[in-house]
């Protein structure tokens, strides 16, 4: 890096003259980190771990735990139970902070999450949310016209299945365990977990159906 | 000590207020029923300016009949629900079912 220059010159620092064009929010957001920075309220690379954790995790780490769910009835029980135990006998740390609930979908029950008041989300397991999940679209439509949304994401309900939907707040992030498809009996965990879609764990898909193969 | 329990029938506030809360107006006023309580957390109002949050309050699912929240322009079934955390401080009691004493 060429720090023996002077600033007379007209030429630009490109992290400087980026930041500069950022938006307000983004800005403000910047401010606000620097000053709780330099208030000592949050360490200086906290922000950064924080996100690296949340970075680290993506829908395959949901679908790993409604696989094994699928696989074994009484850790299902249990994730139900007590989703932070569940997560921890897979591996999974305890991130503090919110909790997570997990909701069963069965033959007569299709619950759809959904966070109407911002974008609450399962971010410790599922990492960050989808941009259509915070888009006030979804936000305002789910809550009043379930089905109608599920239908454009391509997933028809039945008249007689119970749909719940569930709108989120901050302290308690809710995961939908998708039903097992039919003719999965006898797949393995690795390939079942290949099935469980992103969109199956909010609840506005299913997850795919195997492969027809002889 | 928990103010709810599963099935009791409540109200939720219908207040308008310019503070940080977590209630969001399409369920003020509404009457619906505790599905489970989600358990105590520091509180939310209290905290967004700077406060410790405690006491704890307790947060409750509650569940509202789809057709009852919308009316007729609810385009599902009968027995289609919304389920929302709600705060204690935002509940009072609605009248229990019949037969019920507390």
């Amino acid at each position: 890096m060429g720090a023996d220059h002077d600033h007379g010159g007209d030429h630009h620092h490109p992290g400087l003259a980026e930041d500069l064009s950022l938006g307000e929010p983004a800005r403000r957001l910047m401010a606000m980190e620097e000053l709780l920075v330099e208030k000592g309220v949050i360490g200086a690379d906290e922000v950064r771990r924080v996100m690296d954790v949340i970075a680290a995790r993506s829908p395959v780490d949901g679908a790993r735990v409604v696989a094994r769910a699928w696989m074994d009835p009484a850790f299902k029980l249990r994730l139900l139970e007590d989703p932070r135990a569940a997560l921890a006998e897979l591996g999974y740390p305890v991130v503090s902070g919110s909790k997570l609930a997990v909701v069963e979908n069965t033959e007569n029950l299709h619950h759809l999450v959904v966070c109407t008041l911002c974008s609450c989300y399962p971010t410790s397991l599922l990492g960050p949310p989808p941009d259509w999940y915070k888009s006030f679209a979804y936000r305002s439509r789910a809550v009043v016209d379930p089905r109608g949304v599920m239908r454009e994401f391509g997933l028809e309900v039945g008249e007689a299945v119970e749909v719940r939907v569930v709108d989120s707040a901050a302290d308690l992030r809710y995961m939908v365990l998708p039903r097992r498809p039919e003719g999965t009996e006898g797949m393995a965990e690795e390939d079942l977990v290949a099935l469980v879609t992103r969109d199956s764990l909010v609840g506005v898909g299913a997850p795919n159906q195997p492969a027809v193969n002889s | 000590m928990a103010r709810f329990r599963p099935g009791d029938r409540v109200r939720v506030l219908p207040d308008v207020v310019d503070t940080h809360h977590r209630t969001p107006a399409y369920v003020k006023g509404r009457t619906g029923r505790v599905h489970a309580p989600s358990g105590s957390f520091h509180d939310p109002e209290d905290r967004a300016y700077g406060g410790s949050g405690l006491p704890k309050r307790d947060l409750y699912l509650i569940e509202f009949d789809m057709q009852s929240l919308w009316g007729p322009r609810y385009g599902g079934g009968e027995e289609d629900k919304l389920l929302i955390d709600i705060y204690e401080q935002w509940l009072e009691p609605a009248g229990n079912p019949a037969g019920r004493q507390d």
